[in-house]
């Protein structure tokens, strides 16, 4: 008993609890609008969304092939997972990522196609439209007191137009809506996959930028735990005015913050758009939505960046799961209404561990009270014998 | 020239109802950053009414259903920010945007359910209404004036009024302020922030309804409100939480959304040829512009944004 309380009461095991229920309320409630809309195909429409690329065959080449595609639209949900989950360790609510993410997918497309630059070099463009559209942000939050939520949006709708403006060139957009192929264009800016496709079955989107999201993954991590620079923009986070007290520049640490934080989604959307799988669509009218699920990853994630790795490979999953159920009678949209429901589960999170911490006091309380009463009883029978 | 003043009205009374609800929520202490969620569910209530109510209605009923629907809708699915927020002291800006992203996800699945039950063919998320717009409209010499214009001013008014002038508002507006001392002389903060975030979903939701049935006839609910509800956060900003600066404000925005829309029809603009992803970012820019020179003097109300506990000093 002592140790299962000890288990419970450990806050990492509280926070993979409280994700866990997140995700079974949240597909439990999607059940129920799939049982509403129709409920003769519910059971097998949900299953279609939980099983994604375990539909095809186990023997047959397409389970790998589109494991291997989830798994290259993770990553810049992972970026941009990270991009807010970062931000949200200093008390910065990045909503912008969304923008800093096309911001990125604009520069690099454009560098790859009408500059014919290589590969890095779009690459290291692309995160720095990032940093410069978080850093915007952040200015303004540190110098102009405004919320950072509030110009993040608007800076959103900004670039999207701007990025459709920039990418509509003659130079960059093909006869169709969309930009070219770089690998018609300029296969040097396309990422190398460094033999990492024979891993898939030869699935020619799965290049190097896999092992990098991970790296990154794993490199936000050590910044933010274990070295002083973490520390100072999470005691910025805490408390701003202590942090200021103690000599640390917290103006800047907001910027800085919001830099680092646009730099990631940035780079996730090099990261994407420069394997080639997609195009840029130059008509597109409404912001994109790799940012907005990336709240929802990085909240499902338990704001850990090796958790963010784990909640957007299911984020992903049930995204493509939609596209396997029978569109003639439901929508794909209902996965991206289960990762909404999730995140706004995510907000009780906190609630369920007080929940989970009062039950564990309560039945420690029991237990002294138990005890103390035994003992009170043992001394009475003591006391009964001498009488 | 009267459309660039009917589009600066009609996209001003939609800013200066909305704005009005985000005003409400956060001088009860609640930041609602789902404004833009509960505006796309309202409009939805709105546009399915319109859609069902059979034809040959008269216009006078055609409004008043639409208008409760939408603020019914609006103000029912609200109480999911205030019982997340209010009661288990939720993070209000996770909350915020689930509700954004719930409320477009939840309508397109709604709206594209009922579509294929109808037609299995039609797989789109758009509800047409075209009849039921008409209701709203009444033209006089070339100027559509839609009822709603009429409407925002009097809630204008009425929200005014009601927080300044009435015991419910100035409570309202203490909650917002100093919630241990509302608490101290016997006013319950949670009904007062309840009563304050149901009112924003109220006037969020209908809203929504002006803004689908502004322009056009039907709407594809994929789309959401298209960042209108951030914009009626920034008015708000912009017009210092008070109601009669915010209908200054609103009808600043408003210009320049409705510059989006017509700015085809004036010469010299189109002497410019500026391609038209100018115009459509025109009002995100100059309110990112206008914030970034006005939010230094921000008068927010003080505790906005932190969860009440009865039990904290």
């Amino acid at each position: 008993m002592k140790y299962v309380r000890a288990f419970f009461k450990n806050n990492g095991v509280q926070s993979l609890l409280s994700s866990i229920l997140c995700v079974i309320i949240g597909v439990l409630l999607g059940y129920v609008a799939l049982l509403i809309i129709n409920a003769e195909g519910a059971w097998e429409a949900i299953t279609h969304v939980m099983m994604n690329f375990f539909t095809w065959p186990e023997d047959g080449p397409f389970r790998l092939r589109y494991f291997a595609q989830t798994v290259v639209y993770t990553v810049p949900l992972l970026m941009c997972s990270l991009s807010i989950l970062f931000s949200y360790k200093v008390g910065l609510f990045n909503i912008g990522a969304s923008g800093q993410y096309m911001a990125g997918a604009g520069i690099a497309i454009y560098a790859a196609i009408a500059w014919q630059m290589p590969w890095y070099v779009c690459l290291l463009l692309a995160v720095a439209a990032g940093a410069v559209i978080g850093a915007i942000s952040g200015a303004l939050k540190a110098y102009c007191n405004v919320n950072e939520v509030i110009s993040g949006i608007m800076l959103n709708w900004i670039i999207l137009y701007s990025v459709n403006m920039l990418l509509s060139s003659d130079i960059t957009k093909s006869p169709t809506a969309e930009t070219y192929h770089i690998l018609h264009k300029n296969p040097d800016a396309m990422l190398p996959t460094l033999g990492l496709e024979e891993l898939v079955g030869g699935y020619q989107y799965f290049t190097i930028a896999v092992p990098i999201a991970i790296l990154v993954a794993i490199a936000v991590s050590i910044i933010l735990s274990k070295t002083k620079f973490g520390y100072e923009l999470k005691a910025t986070g805490n408390n701003k005015n202590a942090a200021k007290y103690c000599g640390m520049r917290e103006k800047r640490n907001i910027i800085v913050t919001l830099c680092i934080s646009g730099a990631l989604a940035g780079l996730g959307a090099a990261l994407f758009y420069l394997t080639d799988i997609k195009q840029w669509e130059v008509n597109a009218s409404s912001v994109n939505a790799m940012g907005f699920n990336g709240i929802a990853a990085a909240f499902l994630g338990c704001l850990d960046p090796i958790g963010a790795i784990i909640a957007s490979f299911f984020i992903q999953h049930i995204t493509f799961g939609g596209g396997y159920i029978d569109l003639s009678v439901y929508s794909s949209q209902i996965s991206s209404l289960i990762s909404s429901i999730i995140i706004y589960l995510c907000g009780f999170v906190l609630f369920f561990k007080y929940c989970v911490n009062h039950l564990i006091d309560r039945s420690e309380e029991r237990k002294k009270k138990r005890e103390e009463a035994a003992l009170a009883a043992e001394e009475n029978e003591v006391g009964g014998d001498v009488k | 020239m009267i459309l660039l003043t009917q589009y600066t009205l009609i996209f001003a009374s939609i800013l200066i109802l909305v704005a009005l609800g985000g005003c409400v929520s956060e001088h009860s202490g609640v930041i609602n950053l789902g404004l833009e969620g509960i505006m796309v569910i309202g409009a939805l209530g709105g546009a399915l009414v319109m859609k069902y109510l059979p034809a040959g209605t008269s216009p006078f009923v055609i409004v008043i259903l639409t208008m409760m629907a939408a603020i019914v809708a609006g103000t029912v699915y609200s109480s999911l920010l205030a019982v997340a927020c209010i009661n288990f002291k939720a993070d209000q800006t996770i909350i915020g945007t689930a509700l954004n992203l719930l409320g477009v996800a939840a309508a397109t699945v709604a709206v594209k359910a009922i579509n294929i039950a109808e037609d299995p063919n039609n797989t789109s998320s758009e509800i047409v209404y075209r009849e039921g717009r008409q209701a709203f409209l009444t033209d006089i010499g070339g100027f559509e004036l839609n009822v709603f214009m009429i409407i925002a001013f009097v809630v204008l008014i009425g929200i005014a009024v009601m927080l300044y002038k009435t015991r419910f508002g100035l409570r309202l507006m203490a909650c917002g302020e100093h919630p241990q001392a509302a608490d101290s002389v016997g006013i319950n903060v949670y009904k007062m922030r309840w009563a304050g975030v149901l009112l924003s979903g109220a006037l969020g939701g209908l809203g929504g309804i002006v803004y689908i049935t502004a322009g056009v006839s039907q709407w594809m609910f994929e789309n959401g409100v298209a960042g209108f509800g951030f914009l009626a956060l920034a008015v708000m900003i912009f017009g210092q939480w008070k109601p009669k600066h915010i209908a200054w404000a609103a009808l600043l925005f408003g210009f320049f959304r409705a510059l989006g829309n017509v700015h085809s029809g004036f010469d010299f603009l189109k002497a410019l040829d500026l391609p038209s992803g100018v115009y459509n970012m025109l009002p995100y820019a100059v309110s990112l512009i206008v914030l970034a020179f006005t939010s230094k003097r921000s008068r927010a109300p003080k505790a906005e944004g932190i969860p009440y506990d009865k039990g904290s000093r």
